[in-house]
């Protein structure tokens, strides 16, 4: 056990560096303007006229309080990580008094709810697809390669704007734009269910046919790689059933496959910002867009770092779990770093 | 090597596919070198003869902003790529090759960066610089891209160090960066090049991401400016299609192409990878 602790102190000690890393970039970024930085965001906001000039002196005042900013620059750092590491975001300039962490909860279940499923069954059915295509070949492995190939390889966004095109314009069949219908209100009825459904499909389709086709892709080549090995053409030579040795080798190709999952969790709360944003789908993406649009710093830094958060996270996991599976890992992984 | 490079049809067509596209970006502004930001007809004008796409949303041209889109779309791209491979490069080269408390120190700077979403850093750093011109948003997405490639180059450079011509180019007293440039780079000239597609393809995305995002270059027209203007204009839910569909098409196949062009030097270069597809 002993160099399994080791091994997960100095990764502990990586990703604390790396989330300080994070959070410097954060927070001194808009202080490399010259000037008073604050003077700055506020002005920058007063010109271009979405905040009125009482609620600029407000914001003026509360970002004064918060960071103290007559304070030397690391001290105001301090301030910032530690309201950081009790869960406070700060104020919005755009939305004040609005708290950040009021904005971000309601705009993360929308994220969450769209990609989370996404990202599972997408993974789910790629692999299977790709660990097939490898061991049949022929005709089915070239159209589930080149299909697969052609998804992972278009930009997720283009893909969006096409079935948003196709379904919602061309063939008008589904909602073009939001979460819900904009007459509704978010409740647990069957109506808005059956609302909320139909803006769901083609933000989901979009994304989970990329994840389709990634997957697809990364498995169809491992599970090639399998196919050499010597237990399946001992498998083969045994006449075992087909589906008995594609899942022999879906189990094998299967470990980095896990990580890409993992990573991809990690990635979902700012995975699909430009989804969002295309199908005005009221989540972080759409948020983002916003806060960019009304210079709302605080908010923008709000969701940066818990991007960075939710990826810092999902890598730690990862390498906490291929410490636990694999000791060769860790011990090359000591090596390595 | 090109005439059995061309052989295989998924290079050739993604090339062909490509040249076509760079030829359009780079030649068509020549031709056409009225200004693309300059309002020409009403909002979302019909394609006609004169208009090839008709007009925007505030009465641009659409296919004079399409070339000269993919011409900036692909600079910045080029900008990106050439910015990231050169910093990947001599990372990787000098934590590979000399190892010990430099290969820490520099590997462990790649690693923080690479756990830091790149998405992040450029939202970031695109907020704080209040103006950005296409040269420097290809500097921003360049400079946030180089871990991967500083990984994978620190790797081939670990291994290609205790190489017999390499000890031997050592022990004949060549200089340390005559070694590097003449028995090491080569042997990993083929795994740069395929980094620098991904990079100038990743690079190109990025731009039209930042840009879809509200943080585009300034007073010049892009791809992503393009479908971040359509999108905002609501060029889709009134039927302008003309406006949003090219630079989505476009995107497509510039991505599509640069990733089938590294797939087939991939499968070139390691045959392992090969299978009669």
């Amino acid at each position: 056990m002993k160099p399994f602790t080791r091994y997960l102190l100095t990764k502990i000690a990586w990703y604390l560096l790396a989330f300080l890393a994070a959070a410097a970039l954060n927070f001194f970024l808009p202080r490399l303007i010259p000037g008073n930085p604050v003077d700055q965001i506020v002005s920058g906001m007063g010109s271009g006229g979405t905040v009125s000039s009482a609620s600029l002196q407000r914001i003026y005042a509360t970002y004064i309080k918060e960071f103290g900013l007559d304070q030397p620059l690391i001290v105001q750092f301090g301030t910032y990580l530690n309201r950081l590491f009790h869960g406070d975001l700060g104020t919005s300039f755009a939305n004040y008094p609005a708290s950040v962490n009021s904005i971000v909860r309601a705009a993360l279940p929308w994220s969450i709810a769209l990609q989370l499923p996404a990202i599972l069954i997408g993974w789910l059915i790629g692999n299977v697809l790709g660990a097939i295509a490898a061991y049949r070949g022929g005709v089915f492995d070239r159209t589930v390669f080149l299909g697969a190939l052609g998804f992972s390889s278009i930009p997720y966004f283009s893909l969006a704007i096409l079935l948003l095109y196709g379904f919602a314009v061309a063939w008008p069949i589904l909602p073009s734009s939001g979460g819900y219908n904009f007459i509704n209100s978010p409740s647990f009825t069957f109506g808005f269910f059956v609302d909320a459904l139909q803006h769901y499909i083609l933000p989901f389709l979009s994304l989970v046919l990329i994840v389709i086709g990634g997957q697809a892709v990364g498995m169809r080549s491992m599970a090639i790689y399998e196919l050499g090995s010597d237990y399946v053409s001992y498998e083969n030579s045994m006449g075992l059933g087909e589906n008995r040795i594609i899942r022999g080798i879906f189990r094998n190709a299967m470990l980095p496959q896990i990580t890409g999952l993992a990573l991809a969790i990690g990635s979902l709360v700012g995975g699909a910002l430009i989804t969002e944003i295309v199908f005005s789908y009221p989540g972080i993406g759409t948020t983002l867009f916003t806060a960019i649009g009304q210079n709302d710093y605080p908010v923008i830094q709000g969701i940066t770092i818990l991007i960075t958060l939710a990826v810092l996270g999902a890598n730690f996991l990862v390498d906490l779990s291929y410490g636990f599976i694999d000791p060769r890992i860790r011990a090359s992984q000591q090596g390595e770093r | 090597m090109l005439s059995s490079l061309l052989k295989n049809s998924r290079f050739t067509f993604s090339a062909v596919l490509l040249l076509i596209v760079v030829l359009v970006g780079v030649i068509g502004p020549m031709i056409r070198t009225a200004n693309p930001l300059f309002a020409v007809g009403g909002r979302y004008d019909r394609p006609d003869s004169k208009l090839w796409l008709g007009t925007d949303a505030i009465g641009n041209d659409v296919f004079l902003q399409l070339i000269h889109g993919i011409g900036n779309s692909l600079y910045i791209g080029l900008v990106a790529g050439v910015i990231a491979t050169l910093i990947g490069v001599i990372i990787g080269l000098s934590a590979g090759y000399f190892g010990g408390l430099l290969d820490e120190i520099l590997m462990g700077m790649t690693n923080v960066f690479i756990t830091i979403p790149t998405i992040v850093i450029l939202v970031l750093l695109s907020v704080t610089l209040n103006s950005r011109s296409t040269v420097l948003l290809g500097v921003i997405i360049g400079v946030t891209s180089w871990p991967w490639t500083a990984r994978a180059v620190r790797a081939q450079a670990a291994s290609l160090r205790s190489r017999e011509h390499v000890d031997v180019a050592r022990l004949s007293g060549i200089s340390t960066p005559r070694i590097l440039l003449g028995e090491i780079l080569p042997y990993m000239a083929s795994y740069v090049v395929m980094a620098f597609v991904l990079q100038m393809s990743s690079g190109i995305l990025n731009e039209a991401g930042l840009s879809l995002l509200g943080l585009g270059p300034d007073n010049s027209i892009s791809l992503g400016k393009l479908l971040q203007g359509a999108l905002q204009g609501e060029a889709l839910r009134t039927g302008a299609y003309w406006a949003i569909l090219p630079p989505t098409l476009i995107l497509a196949l510039i991505s599509f192409s640069l990733l089938m062009v590294q797939s087939s030097l991939d499968e070139y270069f390691n045959p392992r990878l090969r299978r009669n597809t």
